[in-house]
């Protein structure tokens, strides 16, 4: 890449390196950059790592165990920062195949997170030489790693001209480091944010470059904050550049084989897309208006799940907003294309405004947190936090139901406008969570405060302004440390089980049951939730170790579904699988292997929480708000639907009771559910009654290494 | 009366259809199976097939949520 002389970039530390071939989905090595003295490196992937461990999320998890100490916390420089794609990642003939996985220890949770993200990074970074990339220690002054597999050479370099925010930082390193126009194609960037750096919400943005707009588009690795551990890290960006990505790029054990498999995805999806969730046309806005039809989309802090307000907000308002015919795939060949964007949208507050910028989504989750949640159900509000979250490298989720909580605070009087620096933060009000959302991109005033996340903004309401520290940890909707995404579950015992009894914490790319328990009663037994809970979360564990994504799984759905023994599990997807893994990897596995390969990741990272001082029962615990309703106003909302539960389920005559005492009768009850859900899945997935797993269960995953085990004796 | 997803019981009327129940319930989501008596209905007959009185329907949702 060539260095131009507008801006100066001083070269810390050079590696030079020739990329390898990438063989069935593999190069064999991963990179290793140490920041705090400047040293790159090459390691081995080793049989164990790819027998084991597989890729992705597995590689990242792997690797963050070797890095870190037991009592590493989240900004000890040797917390590390992984990102690796896996064997699948990079093909481009699959929809849905070019993911990267990043985990560190999280600043929220003090636990390990990882997550899922598009953009080009993580198959460029492979077609670049490197199977991995795994960022160790802290830099003294402002950093960029570039990795260029073109020239095999990887510098750390000094770039005090580079800005910080994405959107402007995308553009100047394509100026900066594209020396042809080509060149950008095949170029990826990572980058946090100013507000990544002030709280603890910070996400990382991973590029592509869009050929038909001209310019780069930012998907987001949002939870748990790892763009602030990128920032405390003192990174600016990671650039990648690799040599034109071609169908062989990821040089399969056998193409046809894979070609045969895509040629029948792309079919359905060109076939029934448009009938089924219209993925193409508006992406994961298509399920607002169906959340809150089945009264589960969050509204005022999740009490409730409907509003009428919905429709000025729902997937037809965003399919009117989004550009309409462009390929938006977030990897070459995703045909699903619902990567959507809203054109030259004006910046009306803020650093930026006036500015005319792309803003990438807003995906379901972010109208469902930054809007409905926070009784915001206007689109250009929904827009302005969006762009600021992506280009402050700020969590739109987290955010959202951080700032509902404390609407819910202010509305409850904890809170009041001299607490709030004079931010009148009630529901509804648009203009005060912008104005929030920049006091966390400028490091001040309350947004730093509401930047520590839910469960530090508890403990400080309970020790500054006397709040009750009860109330608060029934509102907070926060489950390990980590803020919940956009689903009310207080109806679906499988769905709490689905948020709370996760790995990471209550983010639903583990389970998603509401519709098989609450409304198709499929799970009526604690069997059938422990079932369901064992096996969702170990089959979509496995898109994270490949380099998948989850939506071509679901999202579109062969018409003879219907007809099979399994319909919920998508079978004839199931199997594009187990063919796609086999035929990238020469590796031939079953159905039943798929979910073996997830579940000795799923228990390597569950022993990780044990070795870092969770990972127990006490730990699986959730607010009462995703289990039942907290306040008066909620129960009697639904008086209908809870007295009807009193009378058939536990047999109580609600006439004569009065609210608060209908109330305490279903919190007991719904608890004791929870409890007991929590023993049919310990049990179901091999674990003890304390949630820790079992050295049997260890030994048949084949992950009984001397220190997972020595880890698991302490609790048995 | 029928009996939708095993738990819940609906008023049946005279030429009630599984279009009529889906809506009538406000099932909205795209991908719903319906089976009367264990029998899948084609979704081409949503419209047509009548649900007889004392019927078992299953209105089974496949997994949403993004
Ligand atoms: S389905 Fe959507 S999110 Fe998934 S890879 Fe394709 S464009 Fe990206």
């Amino acid at each position: 890449m060539s260095e131009k002389t507008q801006a100066t970039r001083r070269v810390l530390a050079e590696y030079t390196y020739e990329a390898p071939p990438v063989e069935r989905g593999y190069t064999g090595q991963t990179l290793y950059v140490n920041l705090s003295d400047n040293t790159i490196s090459a390691k081995p992937v080793t049989d164990v790592m790819k027998e084991k461990f597989i890729g992705g999320r597995g590689f990242g998890l792997w690797l963050l165990w070797h890095g870190v100490k037991d009592d590493t916390k989240w900004n000890d420089p040797e917390n590390e920062i992984v990102i690796s794609s896996g064997p699948i990642g990079g093909i481009t003939q699959y929809p849905g195949s070019g993911k990267s996985l990043v985990v560190t220890i999280s600043p929220l949770t003090d636990i390990v997170i990882d997550s899922n993200v598009g953009g080009h990074f993580g198959p460029l970074l492979k077609f670049a030489g490197w199977d991995g990339i795994e960022i160790q220690g802290k830099a003294e002054e402002e950093v960029i790693v570039v990795i260029d597999g073109v020239s095999g050479r990887v510098t750390i370099e000094e770039a005090p001209d580079a800005p910080v925010d994405t959107h402007l930082l995308g553009h100047w390193l394509i100026e900066q480091l594209a020396e042809k126009k080509e060149d950008r194609y095949f170029m990826s960037t990572v980058s946090a944010g100013s507000g990544a750096e002030h709280t603890r919400i910070g996400c990382l943005n991973f590029s592509l470059y869009d050929r038909k707009r001209k310019a780069p588009r930012f998907k987001q690795a949002g939870r748990g904050g790892i763009g602030t551990v990128f920032r405390d890290k003192r990174i600016k960006a990671l650039v990648v550049r690799s040599g034109p990505v071609r169908g062989d790029s990821n040089h399969p054990a056998d193409p046809e084989r894979i070609a045969r498999v895509g040629t029948r995805l792309h079919k359905e999806i060109h076939d029934y897309d448009d009938e089924q969730n219209r993925m193409r046309k508006r992406g994961t806005p298509y399920l607002v208006q169906i959340m809150d039809d089945y009264d589960l989309l969050p509204v005022h802090n999740f009490k409730f799940g409907s509003h009428s307000d919905t429709p000025k907000i729902n997937g037809d308002v965003w399919e009117a907003r989004f550009t309409q015919g462009l390929p938006d795939g977030c990897w070459y060949g995703c045909t699903m294309a619902c990567s959507h964007a809203v054109d030259a949208y004006t910046v009306r507050t803020g650093p930026y405004k006036g500015q005319k910028v792309i803003v990438d989504g807003p995906e379901y989750e972010t109208i469902a947190g930054v809007g409905s949640n926070c009784g915001i159900f206007n689109p250009d509000d929904i827009l302005e936090i969006n762009f600021y979250c992506d280009t402050y490298g700020i969590d739109t989720i987290s955010f959202g139901t951080l700032t509902a909580f404390v609407m819910e605070c202010y509305e409850a009087g904890i809170l009041d406008k001299e607490k709030t620096g004079g931010l009148e933060l009630t529901f509804g009000n648009g203009e005060a969570a912008i104005e929030l959302l920049h006091q966390m991109g400028r490091g001040e005033g309350f947004g730093k405060i509401a930047g520590q996340g839910i469960r530090r903004m508890k403990e400080y309401f309970v020790s500054e302004y006397g709040a009750d520290p009860q109330f608060l940890q029934d509102i907070g909707m926060e489950a390990k440390g980590l803020e919940y995404s956009e689903y009310v579950c207080k109806e679906s015992l499988a769905q709490q089980g689905g948020y709370g009894l996760t790995n990471k914490g209550p983010q639903h790319d583990e389970a998603w049951l509401i519709f098989m328990d609450q409304v198709s009663n499929l799970l009526p037994t604690f069997e059938d939730k422990a079932e369901a809970l064992h096996y969702f979360p170990m089959f979509r564990t496995w898109f994270g170790l490949v380099g998948h994504c989850k939506l071509p799984w679901n999202d579109i759905v062969p018409p003879d579904n219907r007809y099979t023994d399994e319909p919920a599990k998508i079978p004839e997807h199931v199997q594009n699988y187990v063919e796609l893994f086999s035929a990238v990897t020469g590796r031939e596995i079953t159905k039943e292997d798929l979910i073996a390969q997830s579940e000795a990741v799923y228990n390597f990272q569950r022993v990780f929480n044990l070795r870092l001082g969770k990972g127990r029962r006490e730990h699986d615990a959730i607010p009462y708000r995703s289990q039942g309703p907290v306040t008066v106003e909620e129960y009697e909302s639904r008086a209908e639907r809870y007295d009807q539960q009193l009378r058939e389920i536990l047999g109580l005559d609600p006439e004569g009771m009065s609210t608060q005492e209908k109330m305490a009768a279903l919190r007991k009850y719904r608890e004791e559910q929870y409890e007991r859900l929590k023993d049919a899945v310990y049990e179901r997935r091999g674990w003890t009654p304390d949630g820790v797993p079992k050295l049997e269960t260890l030994k048949r995953l084949g992950i009984d290494f001397p220190e997972v085990v020595a880890v698991v004796q302490k609790h048995l | 009366m029928i009996r939708v997803n095993n738990r819940d019981e609906i008023e049946w009327e005279e030429g009630l259809t599984p279009a009529a129940l889906l809506e009538r319930m406000r099932y909205t989501f795209p991908h719903i199976i319906v089976t009367i008596d264990g029998e899948v209905v084609p979704p081409e007959e949503y419209a047509t097939r009548p649900i007889p009185d004392g019927a078992n329907v299953q209105l089974i949702h496949l997994i949403a949520g993004g």
